[in-house]
């Protein structure tokens, strides 16, 4: 992967995070900060020259799979599956219905309706389990695909993410692929005050992971680490990230986590996204 | 002779193991107690064990299920529908594949007290939409469960006994269809799993004894509830009992009472007999279940008063 395709990734990722503003502007409700904060590892993921080899076919098991534990960051993974042409729905399509009654694109990706988002998250912690099911499924059947799934770093605080952490080292989960959100603030507050994390690589790597730490905005440092399985351990990838990435007055901001923008507002960012679109990287 | 529902479970989904190569089982370190153990040993590799990690076994195998795989979960009832969230989102609202069994019912476990009771599982289960909640009275009925939720796509929650209970010719199970197993008049008994034959030995009393002449039906499923039935038992009895160790609330005896209040062509009234909306305690099974009025002996009393 060259420096010519992160490039062309820095194009398309603007385009994205426009439809996540416009989706929760349009919805009156969502949650912007966190959706924001991960486009690029979506981007690195779900890219057609990007990591996961991926299969039109949602039924098959001949394809790499992704489960969003994070649940209320949908707007990202819709917005990104939009952009990419890789599900049968359009960016018309989710910024108009998003949160509305009877769409498909729920607050949070429900499987039942929308198979392509592979599991119901939202309720906290159990999206690196349901991963670490299919990744299980997987070896049983000799199948060398690989699952990826991202969780928040509030969701971190979740008992269950610390269960999957010793079951998927002791089963050899080396198939599965955890990648933090580190984007340090949740509803209540930064992180650190609300219920402190660290020192996280020290511990998932106590745990029995393999584990990077990286800056979740850059591409080489992204792909890089996806890159570099272990043949037994599972994978933590700890991606240090802005919430609300890319929207100068939500940056690094707790209020924007759950807030739509005002119209005027998301007038403000959209400008900036097309201004970054113009710069690239 | 009297088998235990979970050993049931056990020898069944070790049989029927052969037969469908997608079965795979989980167990939080109680193979041995769940009889889920009788499956690990015959096919290892399809067999996860989670150890004590409940709400982990249940959203794992979630995920396990939609590789194409049928994973039965397997622990005590109170502790599996006690990780109600993971079933509601992992299993419930995602329409996962994962065939749910919890064992240990009731009072009746006896001596390991209230923690280890599943005293509310029915209650907890049967309020999330789309999940087939089944309760089985005899080890026959046991397998032909446990065949018939293999088969069916969607989540099922299987409420199995520790204690043994007697075989009762009856016909073989469907879905909501309770079989009668004792002809009666005016009053019907609904047993629900092991308290079925002190139902059956009470009415046969009770009628010797000229008191009344119960017709005595096994009620098996406890949602989806089916119309037919239901409207014939509503119709046929004035009074109808519904015999459950299981909390009297929302439990088998509600479903029964909320669909006949609501549909029933006329009024009739429904008792629900069960654990009256107290915590379970240590104890021999015999002194509790007497204590909660849930044997022969206690039935028969409370129907002569």
């Amino acid at each position: 992967m060259t420096a010519e395709l992160f490039q062309k990734w820095a194009k398309i990722t603007p385009e994205i995070r426009k439809d996540i503003i416009k989706m929760i502007t349009n919805a009156k409700s969502g949650h912007p900060g966190g959706s924001l904060s991960m486009v690029e590892l979506l981007m690195a993921l779900f890219a057609p020259e990007g990591i996961m080899k991926l299969n039109d076919d949602v039924t098959s098991n001949e394809r790499d799979r992704f489960v969003l534990s994070k649940g209320h960051g949908a707007p990202a993974l819709y917005a990104t599956l939009a952009n990419l042409g890789l599900a049968d729905f359009d960016r018309e399509k989710i910024t108009s219905t998003f949160r509305q009654l009877g769409s498909d694109f729920q607050g949070h990706p429900d499987r039942a309706r929308l198979p392509i988002v592979e599991a119901s998250t939202g309720s906290l912690g159990q999206g690196v389990s349901i991963a670490q099911g299919i990744a299980m499924g997987y070896q049983m059947d000799n199948n060398a695909h690989r699952v990826y799934t991202i969780v928040g770093d509030g969701e971190m605080q979740e008992g269950q993410i610390w269960e999957a952490a010793i079951s998927a080292a002791h089963k050899k989960v080396h198939n599965l692929t955890l990648i933090l959100d580190y984007n340090k603030a949740q509803i209540d507050g930064f992180v650190k005050d609300v219920m402190g994390l660290e020192p996280l690589k020290a511990k998932w790597e106590a745990f029995g992971w393999h584990v990077h730490e990286i800056d979740g905005h850059n591409y080489q440092e992204i792909v890089t680490a996806l890159k570099d399985t272990h043949p037994e351990k599972p994978s933590m990838i700890i991606a240090h990230t802005i919430k609300g990435k890319g929207v100068s007055f939500m940056e690094g901001l707790v209020g924007w986590h759950g807030k739509a923008p005002s119209l005027e507002e998301a007038d403000k960012a959209y400008a900036e996204f097309d201004q970054q679109q113009t710069i690239g990287l | 002779m009297a088998t235990a529902t979970r050993k049931a479970f056990g020898m069944a989904l070790a049989k029927l193991g052969e037969k469908y190569p997608q079965v795979v089982c989980f167990d939080a370190d109680l193979a041995k107690s769940t009889m889920s153990g009788l499956f690990a040993e015959k096919y290892p590799h399809r067999f996860v064990e989670m150890g004590i990690q409940e709400a982990n076994m249940i959203s794992t195998a979630a995920g396990m299920s939609f590789t194409g795989k049928i994973p039965f979960i397997c622990s005590f009832g109170a502790f599996v529908t006690g990780r109600f969230d993971q079933i509601r989102m992992s299993i419930g609202y995602a329409q996962a594949n994962v065939k749910i069994i919890g064992t240990h019912s009731g009072v009746a476990i006896g001596e390991d007290g209230h923690s280890q009771m599943g005293l509310e599982d029915l209650a907890l289960m049967r309020s999330i939409p789309g999940i087939v909640v089944l309760q089985p009275a005899t080890a026959k009925e046991t397998e032909e469960m446990i065949e018939w939720a293999i088969n069916h796509q969607g989540p099922v929650y299987l409420r199995l006994t520790r204690q043994g209970v007697e075989d009762i010719d009856m016909e073989s199970f469907r879905p909501g269809i309770y079989p009668q197993v004792r002809e009666g008049e005016k009053v019907a008994f609904l047993g629900t799993g092991g308290l079925l034959n002190d139902c059956k030995m009470a009415a046969d009393e009770l009628a010797d004894k000229g008191i009344m002449n119960p017709a005595v039906f096994n009620a098996h499923t406890v949602k989806p509830l089916n119309n037919e039935i239901m409207r014939k038992i509503s119709t046929n009895y004035q009074t109808i009992v519904v015999f459950e160790d299981h909390t009297t609330l929302g439990g088998t005896g509600s479903a029964v009472a909320e669909w006949v209040s609501e549909f029933a062509d006329t009024p009739r009234r429904v008792i629900r007999y069960g654990v009256k909306d107290v915590f379970g305690e240590s104890g021999t099974p015999q002194d509790l279940l007497e204590k909660h009025g849930l044997t022969k002996e206690k039935i028969v009393e409370y129907f002569s008063k």
